[in-house]
C-alpha cells in the first residue's frame, strides 16, 4: 500500500513554469505520477508537458476537483504565500522543495497547516516517492524500485546513496520520505515511523539522520513504545566539529544537544541497529529480514 | 548573522529599550573622550563571540586616563580568536538585580518562545530549568502587555516595575519579529534605580531573511575562501585536515567527511556543491580547493539534479589549466554517469562508483605520498 502517497494521489505543481518546476514535472510524469494541474499566477491557460497551468490553486480545484498533494517549487521569498494558498484550498499534503525559507515564515506555514490538518514535508525536502506508484519530489527515479523497506530521512543525496545501496543489494523500497533539512519542518520521524509500522508493504525501516536538533532522539523515544519492525539507522556528522554549521540549517551542534554520540546512544537504547558506514545498511536489513 | 553588541544596542535604543549611556570607540583617544563624559566606565570588546568577560575582554576604569590605558591594551590583543576593532565604552551601572531575557525559536514546538529568569548574569546555562519561565508566542502575533505583566509577576517582579518590565518585553518581542531575528537575548538585564537597563545585547538575524532586512548592517564572519564559495552559491567550511573534499548535498558531504576519518584520513574542508552545480561552478570550486594547498582531493558526486558529466568536464578543464601534482580520487554515480566515466577514461582517469572504496583509496594515496 505504501504510505502518504499512492498511484491515485492527485498532485499539482505550484511554480510549474519555472526552470525546476517544469523539469521535474516531466520527471514525475515519466515516473507515473498523477499530475492534475500546475499553478503559475499570470500564466493560466498555458500547458507544460501537456499539464494544464492555472492562475491559482482554487482554479485547479474548480476545473479538476480535489487535490491530494501539492509540490511547491517557488522561490523562498514567495514560498509562504504559495504554501498558505495550498493549505487554505484543502490540499491534504504539501511538499515544500524550496530551501532558505525564513524561520518566521516556516512557523506561520506550520501553524496554518496544523489548524487545517494539512501534512507538510519540508521545507528543504527532496520529496516523497512510493516506489513504482508515484513520485512527488526531485529524486532520481531509477533507484526507487518497489520492495519491503521504508526509508525516512532529513537529507537528499545521502538518502539516494543509501537507497542506491539497497537497490544494488536487491532490496527495493515501499515509500521513501524526506522530512527536510531545515530547523523547522512539518512531519517528523515519529509520524512517519508510525505510518510504516501500520503499512503492510513495509517490513523494515531505514532512518537516515544527521547531527543537530533532537529529531533522532525523539524518534528513538517513539520507537521504544511503538515500533516492532526492525529499524536500521545511519547518521551523518560523526566527524563534524562542534559549533560549525555544515550547509544544512539542521546540521549544527549546539549546547551539547544533538551530538552524534547522544543520538547513537538513544537509538541503540531503543533497539535500533546503527550502521557505521552506508554500505552496512543493506547487510543489516538482509540479516533482519532473513529468508528474503 | 550575528550583530555586535553595540549594533544590537542601537536597535534597542531606536525601539525604546533602555541601554547604559555610552558610545562605541575605534581608538584609545576616542575611548578617552567618551569616558570623560560618563565618568566611571566599563570597556567591552566588540567581537562576535560569547564569554568575553571570562576572556578578559570586559574591564572597568575609574578615570578617563585609566580607560585610555586599558583601551590600548584591549585594542592590541586577540580575544577568542578575534582582533578588536571596536570598544564599547559605557557607564558603570549600580546593580540591584540581574535578570535574563531572551526570545528565540523552539524548533521542536515550531514556535517562538520567550525565556525569562530572575537568575541572570554569567553562567545562565547552569541555572536549573525550573527557574526559567517559558512562554510560547502565537505565530504572527506580538506580545500583549498583559502577557508581559503575567511573566513579570511570575518572575517575582513587584509594584510599578511590573509595568516597566512588561513594556520592555513587548518591545523586545517587536524587535524579534520586525528584524527577523532567531535570537534576541539580554543578559544581564539590570535592575538599576528602579529602571530596567539592557546591559548586554545578543542578536542573531535569520540568514534566510536577510533579503528583506535591508537596513541592517552586514557582518561577515566568513573567511576569504568561505566567502568566495558563498559567492558562487556553494557552502564551504574550513576544517584542519589535508584531504580536500567536494560532494553534493549537506548529508552526503558530512557522510564523506565521516568516511575519510573512519579510514584514518583527515578532511581539509566541507564543500557542499549542492544539487545542480553546473560546470562553471564546479570548476571554480575546484580551483578554490586547490588554493588551500591540500595533499589530496576527493570528489564524491551522486548525480540527481547534478549532471556527472558536467563535473567530469569541469575537472578536466581545471587539470588542463593548472598543474595538479597531488592525488585525486573521483567517485561519480547517477545522471549521465556513462558519459562522465568515458570522458575521464579518455583522459586516463579511472573513476570509482563505490563511495567507500573511493574514500579508502584517497586516504591510502595521501598517506603513501
Amino acid at each position: 500500500m505504501a504510505i502518504l502517497l499512492n498511484k491515485e494521489s492527485r498532485v499539482i505543481i505550484q511554480g510549474i513554469t519555472g526552470h525546476q518546476g517544469s523539469f521535474h514535472c516531466k520527471q514525475m510524469l515519466d515516473y507515473g505520477t498523477n499530475i492534475i494541474g500546475g499553478v503559475s499566477p499570470g500564466k493560466g491557460g498555458t500547458k507544460i508537458h501537456d499539464v494544464s497551468v492555472y492562475d491559482s490553486v482554487s482554479m485547479v480545484r474548480q476545473h479538476q476537483g480535489g487535490i491530494d498533494v501539492s509540490i511547491i517549487f517557488v522561490p523562498a521569498s514567495y514560498a509562504r504565500d504559495a504554501a498558505l494558498e495550498a493549505i487554505y484550498n484543502q490540499v491534504s499534503m504539501i511538499v515544500l522543495i524550496t530551501e532558505h525559507i525564513p524561520l518566521k515564515d516556516a512557523v506561520i506555514i506550520m501553524n496554518a497547516a496544523q489548524k487545517k490538518g494539512t501534512a507538510v514535508l519540508g521545507p528543504n525536502t527532496y520529496g516523497i516517492v512510493s516506489s513504482g506508484l508515484s513520485k512527488v519530489g526531485i529524486m532520481p527515479g531509477q533507484y526507487f524500485q518497489p520492495g519491503p523497506v521504508g526509508v525516512v530521512s532529513r537529507s537528499g543525496t545521502l538518502s539516494y546513496e543509501i537507497v542506491g545501496n539497497l537497490y544494488k543489494n536487491g532490496l527495493g523500497t515501499s515509500t521513501v520520505v524526506g522530512l527536510g533539512g531545515d530547523r523547522i519542518t512539518g512531519l517528523t520521524f515519529p509520524e512517519i515511523l508510525g505510518s510504516f509500522q501500520k503499512d503492510n508493504d513495509t517490513r523494515a525501516i531505514v532512518l537516515i539522520g544527521e547531527i543537530g536538533g533532537t529529531a533522532e532522539e525523539d524518534a528513538a523515544e517513539y520507537i521504544k513504545g511503538h515500533i516492532t519492525k526492525p529499524v536500521v539507522a545511519y547518521l551523518a556528522g560523526k566527524s563534524a566539529p562542534p559549533g560549525k554549521r555544515m550547509g544544512h540549517a539542521g546540521a549544527i551542534i549546539e549546547k551539547g544537544m544533538g551530538t552524534f554520540e547522544a543520538k547513537v546512544k538513544a537509538l541503540k537504547n531503543a533497539g535500533v541497529f546503527v550502521a557505521s558506514v552506508p554500505s552496512q545498511v543493506p547487510l543489516i536489513i538482509r540479516n533482519e529480514l532473513g529468508g528474503l | 548573522m550575528k550583530l555586535f553588541e553595540y549594533q544590537g544596542k542601537e536597535i534597542f535604543k531606536e525601539s525604546g529599550v533602555e541601554v547604559p549611556r555610552g558610545n562605541v570607540a575605534r581608538s584609545s583617544d576616542e575611548v578617552f573622550e567618551i569616558a570623560k563624559k560618563i565618568g566611571e566606565s566599563v570597556l567591552k570588546i566588540q567581537v562576535l563571540a560569547g564569554k568575553r568577560g571570562k576572556a578578559g575582554g570586559i574591564q572597568f576604569a575609574s578615570s578617563p586616563e585609566e580607560a585610555k590605558n586599558i583601551a590600548k591594551d584591549l585594542f592590541s590583543n586577540n580575544y577568542l580568536g578575534f582582533s578588536v576593532e571596536y570598544l564599547l565604552v559605557e557607564e558603570k551601572l549600580s546593580i540591584e538585580k540581574e535578570y535574563y531575557t531572551a526570545i528565540t525559536y523552539d524548533y521542536k514546538m515550531k514556535s517562538p518562545v520567550i525565556l525569562v529568569s530572575a537568575q541572570g548574569g554569567i553562567d545562565i546555562e547552569e541555572v536549573p530549568e525550573e527557574f526559567i519561565i517559558k512562554k510560547y508566542l502565537e505565530p504572527d502575533t506580538r506580545l500583549e502587555p498583559y502577557q508581559g505583566r503575567e511573566i513579570a509577576i511570575q518572575t517575582g517582579i513587584k509594584g510599578k516595575q511590573i509595568n516597566t518590565f512588561s513594556s520592555m518585553l513587548v518591545k523586545l518581542v517587536d524587535i524579534f519579529i520586525d528584524k527577523d531575528a532567531e535570537l534576541v537575548e539580554v543578559n544581564p538585564l539590570v535592575l538599576s534605580k528602579e529602571r530596567f537597563i539592557a546591559a548586554d545585547s545578543k542578536i542573531i538575524i535569520d540568514d534566510d531573511a536577510l533579503f528583506r532586512q535591508k537596513t541592517l548592517p552586514i557582518n561577515d564572519e566568513k573567511n576569504e575562501i568561505e566567502r568566495k564559495c558563498h559567492e558562487i552559491g556553494l557552502s564551504y567550511v574550513q576544517l584542519d585536515g589535508d584531504i580536500a573534499i567536494m560532494a553534493n548535498g549537506a548529508g552526503i558531504t558530512m557522510a564523506t567527511l565521516d568516511l575519510i576519518k573512519e579510514y584514518g584520513g583527515s578532511p581539509n574542508n566541507f564543500l557542499d556543491a549542492g544539487g545542480g552545480a553546473n560546470e562553471e561552478q564546479t570548476k571554480k570550486a575546484l580551483e578554490l580547493l586547490l588554493s588551500t594547498n591540500p595533499k589530496g582531493i576527493f570528489i564524491n558526486i551522486f548525480g540527481g539534479i547534478t549532471r556527472t558529466d558536467d563535473v567530469a568536464r569541469a575537472f578536466l578543464k581545471v587539470r588542463e589549466e593548472l598543474e595538479i601534482k597531488i592525488p585525486v580520487v573521483i567517485r561519480l554515480i547517477g545522471t549521465n554517469q556513462e558519459k562522465a566515466l568515458e570522458l575521464l577514461r579518455n583522459a586516463g582517469i579511472e573513476a570509482y562508483s563505490d563511495m567507500e572504496l573511493a574514500a579508502k583509496t584517497i586516504v591510502q594515496k595521501v598517506r603513501g605520498a
